[in-house]
């Protein structure tokens, strides 16, 4: 009904964090700070990807919403919102499959960040060649 | 159906990016956006499975051929946001020389 909301409102407070983090870099890069390390890849370059999945997630979401006629382009634009009983099952569904669709694309994101640390600090292996 | 179409479009487009050669076209929000609907569809799946059990696995003709219309539609949408976020960022600048050839 109206899950899609939950990313795209986590979306938005991860593009504000994502906006402070990459200024606080830039300030640490001007100043020299022995804080950046060359083998450790930015937060703002991390938080960039998760806004990514969130908001590419919740638009292409919004899209099936729309083509399900649960979204319109009028007042109150959720169709669920114009009667009581639809509304409290739209919110039901926000809390249960939208917090859901929130915290497993942040827990992918998690294992993706914790993965591209590791094959950041990988050694550097010489080309393999095919064996058969 | 969707959600396989969607599932294939990340991978599709996961691919394309291991293999690019530069970093020009922008693949990564390509696949960000296809991944992320992936991830979100594959929740509303369970969600859905959890309602109807094994029924969920046997769907109806007209709705196989409906989802796998949304599915194509989803897929030419995020491809659209990204061919228009790569026009406006144009990191090659062809855009912008073709605009100045034309500009009087």
């Amino acid at each position: 009904m109206a899950c899609f909301l939950v990313s795209a409102a986590e979306a938005a407070v991860v593009k504000v964090v994502e906006s402070v983090e990459e200024k606080k870099e830039q300030q640490a890069l001007e100043n020299g700070s022995e804080n950046v390390s060359a083998n450790v890849i930015p937060w703002s370059v991390r938080l960039r990807w998760l806004f990514n999945m969130l908001m590419g997630g919740a638009v292409l979401l919004a899209f099936e919403h729309v083509w399900h006629g649960e979204v319109t382009p009028w007042f109150p634009f959720l169709t669920a919102m114009s009667d009581p009983g639809d509304a409290a099952e739209m919110f039901h569904e926000m809390a249960t499959v939208g917090v859901c669709m929130a915290l497993l694309i942040t827990a992918a994101w998690g294992v993706m960040c914790v993965a591209a640390n590791a094959i950041v600090k990988r050694p550097e292996a010489a080309p393999q060649e095919t064996k058969d | 159906m969707t959600l396989l179409i969607t599932v294939f479009a990340a991978v599709i487009s996961t691919v394309i990016w291991y293999n690019r050669k530069d970093d020009d076209m922008r693949l990564g929000i390509l696949l960000f956006m296809f991944w992320g609907a992936s991830l979100m569809w594959l929740v509303d799946a369970i969600f859905e499975y959890a309602e109807l059990g094994a029924e969920y696995f046997t769907p109806a003709l007209e709705d196989i051929i409906n989802d796998a219309f949304l599915g194509l539609s989803v897929v030419a949408l995020g491809l659209v946001i990204w061919v228009v976020r790569l026009l406006i960022a144009d990191p090659k600048g062809k855009v912008r020389s073709i605009l100045k050839k034309t500009a009087v």
